[in-house]
Protein backbone atom coordinates (compact mmCIF):
# COMPACT_ATOMS: atom_id res chain seq x y z
CA UNK A 1 0.00 0.00 0.00
CA UNK A 2 1.20 3.48 -0.83
CA UNK A 3 2.07 5.57 2.22
CA UNK A 4 1.64 9.33 2.53
CA UNK A 5 4.33 11.65 3.86
CA UNK A 6 3.91 15.25 4.94
CA UNK A 7 6.83 17.14 3.43
CA UNK A 8 5.71 20.75 3.61
CA UNK A 9 3.60 23.01 5.81
CA UNK A 10 2.57 26.63 5.41
CA UNK A 11 0.44 28.92 7.53
CA UNK A 12 -1.24 32.28 7.46
CA UNK A 13 -2.94 32.62 10.82
CA UNK A 14 -4.30 35.24 13.19
CA UNK A 15 -0.79 35.20 14.67
CA UNK A 16 0.59 36.39 11.34
CA UNK A 17 2.28 34.97 8.33
CA UNK A 18 4.23 31.77 8.48
CA UNK A 19 4.68 28.64 10.49
CA UNK A 20 6.98 30.35 13.00
CA UNK A 21 4.39 32.97 13.85
CA UNK A 22 1.71 30.32 14.31
CA UNK A 23 3.85 28.11 16.51
CA UNK A 24 5.40 31.05 18.36
CA UNK A 25 1.99 32.42 19.29
CA UNK A 26 0.74 29.09 20.57
CA UNK A 27 3.92 28.21 22.47
CA UNK A 28 3.87 31.63 24.14
CA UNK A 29 0.26 30.98 25.14
CA UNK A 30 -0.95 34.13 23.46
CA UNK A 31 -4.46 34.90 22.26
CA UNK A 32 -4.97 36.10 18.69
CA UNK A 33 -8.46 37.35 19.44
CA UNK A 34 -9.17 41.07 19.22
CA UNK A 35 -12.04 43.50 19.42
CA UNK A 36 -13.04 44.09 15.81
CA UNK A 37 -14.51 47.60 15.92
CA UNK A 38 -16.21 47.20 12.54
CA UNK A 39 -18.65 44.73 14.08
CA UNK A 40 -20.21 47.55 16.09
CA UNK A 41 -21.60 48.93 12.82
CA UNK A 42 -23.93 45.97 12.39
CA UNK A 43 -27.33 45.77 13.99
CA UNK A 44 -28.45 42.52 15.56
CA UNK A 45 -24.93 41.33 16.27
CA UNK A 46 -23.80 40.79 19.84
CA UNK A 47 -20.23 39.69 19.38
CA UNK A 48 -17.46 42.23 18.77
CA UNK A 49 -14.68 39.66 18.60
CA UNK A 50 -12.63 38.16 15.79
CA UNK A 51 -9.26 36.54 15.14
CA UNK A 52 -7.96 38.43 12.15
CA UNK A 53 -4.90 38.01 9.96
CA UNK A 54 -2.59 41.01 10.08
CA UNK A 55 0.75 41.75 8.50
CA UNK A 56 -0.08 40.10 5.18
CA UNK A 57 0.31 42.11 2.01
CA UNK A 58 -0.98 40.43 -1.13
CA UNK A 59 0.87 42.97 -3.26
CA UNK A 60 3.81 40.60 -3.54
CA UNK A 61 1.58 38.55 -5.84
CA UNK A 62 1.68 40.03 -9.32
CA UNK A 63 -1.46 41.94 -10.26
CA UNK A 64 -2.36 39.70 -13.18
CA UNK A 65 -2.39 36.73 -10.80
CA UNK A 66 -3.91 38.61 -7.86
CA UNK A 67 -6.84 40.08 -9.83
CA UNK A 68 -8.74 36.79 -9.45
CA UNK A 69 -7.98 36.48 -5.74
CA UNK A 70 -9.98 37.58 -2.75
CA UNK A 71 -8.31 37.49 0.66
CA UNK A 72 -8.92 33.79 1.10
CA UNK A 73 -7.05 33.00 -2.11
CA UNK A 74 -4.20 35.32 -1.12
CA UNK A 75 -3.92 33.61 2.27
CA UNK A 76 -3.96 30.21 0.54
CA UNK A 77 -1.31 31.17 -2.02
CA UNK A 78 1.02 32.53 0.66
CA UNK A 79 0.56 29.47 2.87
CA UNK A 80 0.99 27.16 -0.11
CA UNK A 81 4.16 28.98 -1.10
CA UNK A 82 5.64 28.39 2.32
CA UNK A 83 4.65 24.71 2.21
CA UNK A 84 6.17 24.26 -1.24
CA UNK A 85 9.37 26.00 -0.16
CA UNK A 86 9.73 23.54 2.64
CA UNK A 87 8.85 20.48 0.55
CA UNK A 88 11.09 21.42 -2.39
CA UNK A 89 9.07 19.21 -4.72
CA UNK A 90 10.70 18.69 -8.12
CA UNK A 91 9.24 21.52 -10.18
CA UNK A 92 9.51 19.46 -13.34
CA UNK A 93 6.62 17.39 -11.99
CA UNK A 94 4.28 20.36 -11.44
CA UNK A 95 2.89 19.97 -14.94
CA UNK A 96 2.85 16.18 -14.95
CA UNK A 97 -0.78 15.89 -13.91
CA UNK A 98 0.36 13.89 -10.86
CA UNK A 99 0.56 16.88 -8.50
CA UNK A 100 -2.78 18.39 -7.54
CA UNK A 101 -4.62 20.71 -5.20
CA UNK A 102 -7.36 19.95 -2.69
CA UNK A 103 -8.25 23.16 -0.94
CA UNK A 104 -11.54 24.48 0.27
CA UNK A 105 -13.27 27.24 2.11
CA UNK A 106 -16.54 27.67 3.99
CA UNK A 107 -18.12 30.01 1.51
CA UNK A 108 -16.89 31.99 -1.47
CA UNK A 109 -15.72 35.54 -0.89
CA UNK A 110 -18.57 37.35 0.85
CA UNK A 111 -16.70 40.65 0.84
CA UNK A 112 -16.47 40.49 -2.95
CA UNK A 113 -20.13 39.58 -3.31
CA UNK A 114 -21.21 42.26 -0.86
CA UNK A 115 -19.22 44.89 -2.69
CA UNK A 116 -20.66 43.90 -6.06
CA UNK A 117 -24.27 43.68 -4.97
CA UNK A 118 -24.13 46.93 -3.00
CA UNK A 119 -23.45 48.65 -6.31
CA UNK A 120 -25.55 46.35 -8.49
CA UNK A 121 -28.78 46.88 -6.54
CA UNK A 122 -28.71 50.61 -7.31
CA UNK A 123 -30.09 49.87 -10.78
CA UNK A 124 -29.73 46.09 -11.23
CA UNK A 125 -27.22 46.74 -13.98
CA UNK A 126 -24.42 44.37 -14.92
CA UNK A 127 -22.63 47.06 -16.89
CA UNK A 128 -20.18 47.81 -14.07
CA UNK A 129 -19.34 44.16 -13.42
CA UNK A 130 -15.70 43.21 -13.85
CA UNK A 131 -14.27 39.87 -14.89
CA UNK A 132 -12.67 39.33 -11.49
CA UNK A 133 -16.08 38.98 -9.81
CA UNK A 134 -16.61 35.41 -10.93
CA UNK A 135 -13.03 34.30 -10.39
CA UNK A 136 -13.12 35.63 -6.83
CA UNK A 137 -16.48 34.13 -5.97
CA UNK A 138 -16.58 30.77 -7.72
CA UNK A 139 -16.65 28.00 -5.14
CA UNK A 140 -13.25 26.64 -6.19
CA UNK A 141 -11.66 30.09 -6.33
CA UNK A 142 -8.92 29.48 -3.75
CA UNK A 143 -8.05 26.02 -5.08
CA UNK A 144 -7.98 27.25 -8.67
CA UNK A 145 -5.91 30.31 -7.81
CA UNK A 146 -3.36 28.16 -5.97
CA UNK A 147 -3.12 25.71 -8.87
CA UNK A 148 -2.81 28.55 -11.39
CA UNK A 149 -0.26 30.44 -9.36
CA UNK A 150 2.09 27.51 -8.90
CA UNK A 151 1.32 25.70 -12.18
CA UNK A 152 0.07 22.50 -10.56
CA UNK A 153 -1.76 20.65 -13.29
CA UNK A 154 -3.10 17.55 -11.56
CA UNK A 155 -6.46 17.09 -9.89
CA UNK A 156 -8.30 20.11 -8.52
CA UNK A 157 -10.87 19.68 -5.80
CA UNK A 158 -12.48 22.30 -3.59
CA UNK A 159 -14.29 20.52 -0.79
CA UNK A 160 -16.75 22.58 1.21
CA UNK A 161 -17.66 21.30 4.65
CA UNK A 162 -17.62 24.50 6.71
CA UNK A 163 -15.51 23.99 9.83
CA UNK A 164 -14.39 20.52 8.67
CA UNK A 165 -13.26 21.71 5.24
CA UNK A 166 -9.52 21.74 5.93
CA UNK A 167 -9.51 18.33 7.60
CA UNK A 168 -11.60 16.89 4.80
CA UNK A 169 -9.24 18.34 2.20
CA UNK A 170 -6.28 16.66 3.89
CA UNK A 171 -8.17 13.38 4.02
CA UNK A 172 -9.23 13.45 0.38
CA UNK A 173 -5.70 14.35 -0.70
CA UNK A 174 -4.35 11.47 1.40
CA UNK A 175 -6.80 9.09 -0.27
CA UNK A 176 -5.88 10.28 -3.76
CA UNK A 177 -2.24 9.51 -3.07
CA UNK A 178 -2.98 6.15 -1.43
CA UNK A 179 -5.14 5.16 -4.41
CA UNK A 180 -2.37 6.00 -6.85
CA UNK A 181 -4.38 8.68 -8.62
CA UNK A 182 -1.92 11.40 -7.58
CA UNK A 183 1.65 11.53 -6.28
CA UNK A 184 1.66 14.84 -4.39
CA UNK A 185 -1.02 17.24 -3.23
CA UNK A 186 -1.16 20.74 -1.87
CA UNK A 187 -4.07 20.55 0.53
CA UNK A 188 -5.83 22.35 3.33
CA UNK A 189 -8.32 25.11 3.93
CA UNK A 190 -8.59 28.87 3.83
CA UNK A 191 -10.97 31.42 5.29
CA UNK A 192 -11.52 35.16 5.12
CA UNK A 193 -13.44 36.76 7.95
CA UNK A 194 -16.79 38.33 7.18
CA UNK A 195 -19.31 39.61 9.74
CA UNK A 196 -21.86 37.16 8.34
CA UNK A 197 -19.86 34.25 9.77
CA UNK A 198 -19.92 35.81 13.23
CA UNK A 199 -23.60 36.66 12.81
CA UNK A 200 -24.43 33.08 11.85
CA UNK A 201 -22.94 31.71 15.06
CA UNK A 202 -24.44 34.60 17.02
CA UNK A 203 -27.89 33.82 15.64
CA UNK A 204 -27.60 30.25 16.86
CA UNK A 205 -26.41 31.46 20.28
CA UNK A 206 -23.02 29.95 19.56
CA UNK A 207 -20.83 33.07 19.25
CA UNK A 208 -18.90 34.47 22.21
CA UNK A 209 -19.97 37.95 23.36
CA UNK A 210 -19.65 37.88 27.16
CA UNK A 211 -15.96 38.64 26.75
CA UNK A 212 -16.33 41.56 24.33
CA UNK A 213 -14.38 43.71 26.79
CA UNK A 214 -11.79 40.99 27.52
CA UNK A 215 -10.95 39.53 24.10
CA UNK A 216 -8.01 37.44 25.27
CA UNK A 217 -10.33 35.56 27.63
CA UNK A 218 -12.82 34.72 24.88
CA UNK A 219 -12.96 31.30 23.19
CA UNK A 220 -12.73 28.89 26.11
CA UNK A 221 -12.88 25.30 24.88
CA UNK A 222 -14.22 22.84 27.48
CA UNK A 223 -14.34 25.62 30.11
CA UNK A 224 -17.29 26.04 32.44
CA UNK A 225 -17.55 29.73 31.52
CA UNK A 226 -17.32 29.26 27.75
CA UNK A 227 -19.91 31.12 25.71
CA UNK A 228 -19.19 30.26 22.11
CA UNK A 229 -17.04 30.59 19.03
CA UNK A 230 -14.86 33.52 18.02
CA UNK A 231 -14.60 33.47 14.24
CA UNK A 232 -11.21 33.83 12.66
CA UNK A 233 -9.43 33.64 9.36
CA UNK A 234 -6.26 32.32 7.77
CA UNK A 235 -5.00 29.40 5.73
CA UNK A 236 -3.28 26.16 6.60
CA UNK A 237 -1.79 24.26 3.69
CA UNK A 238 0.26 21.05 3.67
CA UNK A 239 2.18 19.17 1.03
CA UNK A 240 1.32 15.48 1.08
CA UNK A 241 3.52 13.21 -0.98
CA UNK A 242 3.80 9.54 -1.80
CA UNK A 243 6.21 8.16 0.79
CA UNK A 244 8.69 6.33 -1.44
CA UNK A 245 9.15 9.22 -3.84
CA UNK A 246 9.67 11.59 -0.91
CA UNK A 247 12.23 9.24 0.58
CA UNK A 248 13.95 8.63 -2.76
CA UNK A 249 14.55 12.33 -3.33
CA UNK A 250 15.79 12.81 0.22
CA UNK A 251 12.95 15.05 1.35
CA UNK A 252 12.56 15.76 5.03
CA UNK A 253 9.49 13.83 6.13
CA UNK A 254 7.68 15.81 8.80
CA UNK A 255 4.99 13.24 9.60
CA UNK A 256 2.88 10.55 7.98
CA UNK A 257 -0.87 10.55 7.42
CA UNK A 258 -2.03 7.00 8.06
CA UNK A 259 -5.79 7.18 8.41
CA UNK A 260 -8.85 9.25 7.61
CA UNK A 261 -12.59 9.05 7.99
CA UNK A 262 -15.44 11.39 7.28
CA UNK A 263 -19.12 10.71 7.70
CA UNK A 264 -22.39 12.57 7.82
CA UNK A 265 -24.79 12.59 10.72
CA UNK A 266 -28.29 13.06 9.39
CA UNK A 267 -30.28 13.54 12.58
CA UNK A 268 -29.79 17.30 12.41
CA UNK A 269 -28.08 19.78 10.12
CA UNK A 270 -26.93 21.83 13.11
CA UNK A 271 -26.76 19.71 16.26
CA UNK A 272 -23.48 17.93 17.03
CA UNK A 273 -23.77 14.20 17.58
CA UNK A 274 -21.51 12.48 20.07
CA UNK A 275 -22.28 9.08 18.56
CA UNK A 276 -21.35 10.24 15.05
CA UNK A 277 -18.12 11.82 16.32
CA UNK A 278 -17.16 8.60 18.07
CA UNK A 279 -18.04 6.53 15.02
CA UNK A 280 -15.94 8.83 12.82
CA UNK A 281 -12.90 8.58 15.09
CA UNK A 282 -13.29 4.79 15.27
CA UNK A 283 -13.45 4.55 11.49
CA UNK A 284 -10.31 6.66 11.14
CA UNK A 285 -8.51 4.28 13.51
CA UNK A 286 -9.67 1.31 11.43
CA UNK A 287 -8.45 3.04 8.28
CA UNK A 288 -5.09 3.60 9.97
CA UNK A 289 -4.96 0.03 11.23
CA UNK A 290 -4.32 1.13 14.81
CA UNK A 291 -6.11 0.62 18.10
CA UNK A 292 -7.44 3.40 20.32
CA UNK A 293 -4.83 2.42 22.92
CA UNK A 294 -2.06 3.40 20.53
CA UNK A 295 -3.11 7.05 20.17
CA UNK A 296 -0.86 9.36 22.22
CA UNK A 297 -2.50 12.75 21.67
CA UNK A 298 -5.77 14.13 20.35
CA UNK A 299 -6.17 17.60 18.91
CA UNK A 300 -9.84 18.28 19.46
CA UNK A 301 -12.18 20.32 17.32
CA UNK A 302 -13.62 21.89 20.52
CA UNK A 303 -14.76 25.35 19.43
CA UNK A 304 -16.03 26.49 22.85
CA UNK A 305 -19.68 26.06 22.04
CA UNK A 306 -22.03 24.75 24.69
CA UNK A 307 -23.12 21.62 22.86
CA UNK A 308 -20.17 20.84 20.60
CA UNK A 309 -17.61 20.60 23.40
CA UNK A 310 -19.81 18.31 25.48
CA UNK A 311 -20.53 16.05 22.51
CA UNK A 312 -16.85 15.79 21.62
CA UNK A 313 -15.78 15.20 25.23
CA UNK A 314 -18.31 12.39 25.53
CA UNK A 315 -17.18 10.86 22.24
CA UNK A 316 -13.54 11.07 23.29
CA UNK A 317 -14.26 9.47 26.65
CA UNK A 318 -16.31 6.77 24.99
CA UNK A 319 -13.48 5.75 22.72
CA UNK A 320 -10.33 6.61 24.65
CA UNK A 321 -11.40 6.84 28.29
CA UNK A 322 -9.15 9.14 30.30
CA UNK A 323 -5.90 7.76 28.93
CA UNK A 324 -5.10 10.10 26.03
CA UNK A 325 -4.10 13.78 26.44
CA UNK A 326 -6.55 16.10 24.67
CA UNK A 327 -6.32 19.79 23.84
CA UNK A 328 -7.94 22.37 21.58
CA UNK A 329 -6.08 25.31 20.02
CA UNK A 330 -9.15 27.48 19.55
CA UNK A 331 -8.47 29.32 22.79
CA UNK A 332 -5.37 30.72 21.06
CA UNK A 333 -6.57 31.02 17.48
CA UNK A 334 -10.31 31.38 17.72
CA UNK A 335 -12.15 29.30 15.17
CA UNK A 336 -10.55 29.77 11.78
CA UNK A 337 -13.38 27.69 10.26
CA UNK A 338 -12.26 26.14 6.96
CA UNK A 339 -8.64 26.94 7.80
CA UNK A 340 -8.79 25.26 11.20
CA UNK A 341 -8.18 21.74 9.92
CA UNK A 342 -5.00 22.73 8.14
CA UNK A 343 -3.67 25.11 10.81
CA UNK A 344 -4.39 22.76 13.71
CA UNK A 345 -2.96 19.74 11.88
CA UNK A 346 0.20 21.73 11.24
CA UNK A 347 0.37 22.63 14.94
CA UNK A 348 -0.24 18.99 15.89
CA UNK A 349 2.63 17.86 13.69
CA UNK A 350 4.84 20.54 15.24
CA UNK A 351 3.94 19.23 18.71
CA UNK A 352 4.92 15.71 17.63
CA UNK A 353 8.21 16.96 16.22
CA UNK A 354 9.09 19.09 19.25
CA UNK A 355 8.05 16.54 21.83
CA UNK A 356 5.65 18.75 23.72
CA UNK A 357 1.89 18.99 23.85
CA UNK A 358 0.30 22.42 23.99
CA UNK A 359 -2.67 22.90 26.32
CA UNK A 360 -6.03 24.52 25.78
CA UNK A 361 -5.87 28.26 26.37
CA UNK A 362 -8.52 29.87 28.60
CA UNK A 363 -9.42 26.55 30.22
CA UNK A 364 -9.64 27.58 33.88
CA UNK A 365 -12.29 25.21 35.17
CA UNK A 366 -13.45 22.31 33.12
CA UNK A 367 -17.19 22.07 32.56
CA UNK A 368 -18.39 19.06 34.60
CA UNK A 369 -20.28 17.95 31.51
CA UNK A 370 -16.95 17.76 29.63
CA UNK A 371 -15.34 15.66 32.35
CA UNK A 372 -13.93 12.30 31.41
CA UNK A 373 -11.22 12.61 28.79
CA UNK A 374 -7.76 13.77 29.85
CA UNK A 375 -8.07 17.45 28.90
CA UNK A 376 -4.79 18.93 30.13
CA UNK A 377 -4.05 22.54 31.03
CA UNK A 378 -0.25 22.70 31.20
CA UNK A 379 2.31 22.03 28.48
CA UNK A 380 3.32 18.38 28.58
CA UNK A 381 6.71 17.01 27.62
CA UNK A 382 5.78 14.01 25.56
CA UNK A 383 6.76 12.62 22.17
CA UNK A 384 3.60 11.19 20.68
CA UNK A 385 3.99 8.53 18.03
CA UNK A 386 0.37 8.70 16.94
CA UNK A 387 -2.05 11.62 17.04
CA UNK A 388 -5.68 12.04 16.11
CA UNK A 389 -7.06 15.29 14.67
CA UNK A 390 -10.78 16.04 14.75
CA UNK A 391 -12.88 18.59 12.93
CA UNK A 392 -16.66 18.67 12.90
CA UNK A 393 -19.00 20.95 11.01
CA UNK A 394 -22.49 22.30 10.61
CA UNK A 395 -24.19 20.21 7.99
CA UNK A 396 -23.54 17.07 10.01
CA UNK A 397 -20.00 16.58 8.73
CA UNK A 398 -17.50 14.75 10.91
CA UNK A 399 -13.81 14.28 10.05
CA UNK A 400 -10.90 12.58 11.77
CA UNK A 401 -7.32 12.19 10.66
CA UNK A 402 -4.64 9.89 12.10
CA UNK A 403 -1.07 11.18 12.02
CA UNK A 404 2.10 9.22 12.74
CA UNK A 405 5.33 10.91 13.83
CA UNK A 406 8.09 10.72 11.26
CA UNK A 407 10.51 8.97 13.61
CA UNK B 1 -13.64 68.41 -20.95
CA UNK B 2 -10.48 69.19 -22.89
CA UNK B 3 -8.51 66.54 -24.78
CA UNK B 4 -5.75 66.86 -22.20
CA UNK B 5 -8.21 66.29 -19.39
CA UNK B 6 -9.60 63.24 -21.15
CA UNK B 7 -6.10 61.80 -21.63
CA UNK B 8 -5.27 62.49 -18.02
CA UNK B 9 -8.43 60.79 -16.77
CA UNK B 10 -7.83 57.75 -18.99
CA UNK B 11 -4.27 57.42 -17.76
CA UNK B 12 -5.20 57.87 -14.11
CA UNK B 13 -8.02 55.35 -14.39
CA UNK B 14 -5.80 52.72 -16.01
CA UNK B 15 -2.92 53.36 -13.60
CA UNK B 16 -5.23 52.81 -10.67
CA UNK B 17 -7.07 49.79 -12.04
CA UNK B 18 -4.08 47.92 -13.43
CA UNK B 19 -1.44 49.15 -10.98
CA UNK B 20 0.65 50.65 -13.79
CA UNK B 21 3.55 53.05 -13.42
CA UNK B 22 2.60 56.60 -14.39
CA UNK B 23 5.86 56.87 -16.28
CA UNK B 24 4.74 54.01 -18.55
CA UNK B 25 1.69 55.94 -19.73
CA UNK B 26 3.07 57.23 -23.01
CA UNK B 27 1.02 57.35 -26.21
CA UNK B 28 3.14 54.83 -28.07
CA UNK B 29 2.96 52.23 -25.27
CA UNK B 30 1.48 49.02 -26.64
CA UNK B 31 -1.32 47.74 -24.46
CA UNK B 32 -0.28 44.10 -24.43
CA UNK B 33 3.47 44.21 -24.91
CA UNK B 34 4.35 47.34 -22.94
CA UNK B 35 1.58 47.75 -20.38
CA UNK B 36 1.30 43.99 -19.79
CA UNK B 37 -2.47 43.80 -20.07
CA UNK B 38 -4.28 40.76 -21.46
CA UNK B 39 -7.69 39.94 -22.88
CA UNK B 40 -9.40 39.81 -19.47
CA UNK B 41 -7.92 43.22 -18.65
CA UNK B 42 -9.30 44.63 -21.88
CA UNK B 43 -12.81 43.56 -20.87
CA UNK B 44 -12.33 45.34 -17.53
CA UNK B 45 -10.75 48.35 -19.24
CA UNK B 46 -13.91 48.85 -21.26
CA UNK B 47 -15.95 48.79 -18.03
CA UNK B 48 -13.60 51.32 -16.45
CA UNK B 49 -13.68 53.68 -19.44
CA UNK B 50 -17.46 53.44 -19.80
CA UNK B 51 -17.78 54.35 -16.14
CA UNK B 52 -15.28 57.19 -16.28
CA UNK B 53 -16.70 58.85 -19.40
CA UNK B 54 -20.35 57.82 -19.48
CA UNK B 55 -20.05 56.34 -22.97
CA UNK B 56 -21.06 52.93 -24.33
CA UNK B 57 -18.14 51.38 -26.20
CA UNK B 58 -18.42 47.67 -25.53
CA UNK B 59 -19.97 46.81 -28.90
CA UNK B 60 -17.96 49.31 -30.92
CA UNK B 61 -16.19 47.60 -33.83
CA UNK B 62 -13.28 50.04 -33.77
CA UNK B 63 -12.30 48.81 -30.29
CA UNK B 64 -10.66 45.88 -32.01
CA UNK B 65 -8.27 48.21 -33.82
CA UNK B 66 -6.78 49.56 -30.63
CA UNK B 67 -3.11 48.68 -30.15
CA UNK B 68 -1.55 51.50 -28.15
CA UNK B 69 -2.44 53.80 -25.30
CA UNK B 70 -2.57 56.60 -27.87
CA UNK B 71 -5.23 54.63 -29.75
CA UNK B 72 -7.31 54.56 -26.56
CA UNK B 73 -6.88 58.31 -26.11
CA UNK B 74 -8.04 58.98 -29.69
CA UNK B 75 -10.88 56.51 -29.44
CA UNK B 76 -12.32 58.05 -26.26
CA UNK B 77 -11.82 61.62 -27.47
CA UNK B 78 -13.75 60.71 -30.61
CA UNK B 79 -16.49 59.02 -28.59
CA UNK B 80 -16.82 62.09 -26.38
CA UNK B 81 -17.10 64.27 -29.48
CA UNK B 82 -19.77 62.03 -30.98
CA UNK B 83 -21.68 62.10 -27.72
CA UNK B 84 -21.44 65.87 -27.50
CA UNK B 85 -22.60 66.21 -31.14
CA UNK B 86 -25.60 63.98 -30.58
Amino acid sequence: MRRVAVTGMGAVSPFGRGLNELVGGIVAGRSAIVVHDKLADYGGLRTRLAALVTGVDGKEIARNKRRSMSSQSIFAVLAAGEALNQAVLPEIEYGSGRYGVVLGTTISSLETSESFFADHFRDKSFSRMKTSLFFKTMNHSAAANVAQYFGLEGRLLAPAAACATGCQALGYAYEMIVSGAQDAMLCGGTEEFHPLSAATFDLMNAASFSYNDRPSEASRPFDRQRDGVVCGEGAGVLVLEEWQSAQARGAEILAEIIGFATLTETGSIAEPSSAAMQRCMALALVDAGVEAEEIDYINAHATATEKGDIAEAQALYGLFGDRVPVSSLKGHLGHTLAASGGLETIATIEMMRRGELWPTRNLSEIDPRCQGPQIFTETKKCKPKLALKNNFALGGVNCSLVIRASQ
Amino acid sequence: MTDAEIISLINDSLVEEFELESSAMVSEAEIFADLGLDSLDIVDMVVILEGAFGVKIRDDESLREIRTLGDIHHFIIQKKCEKAAS
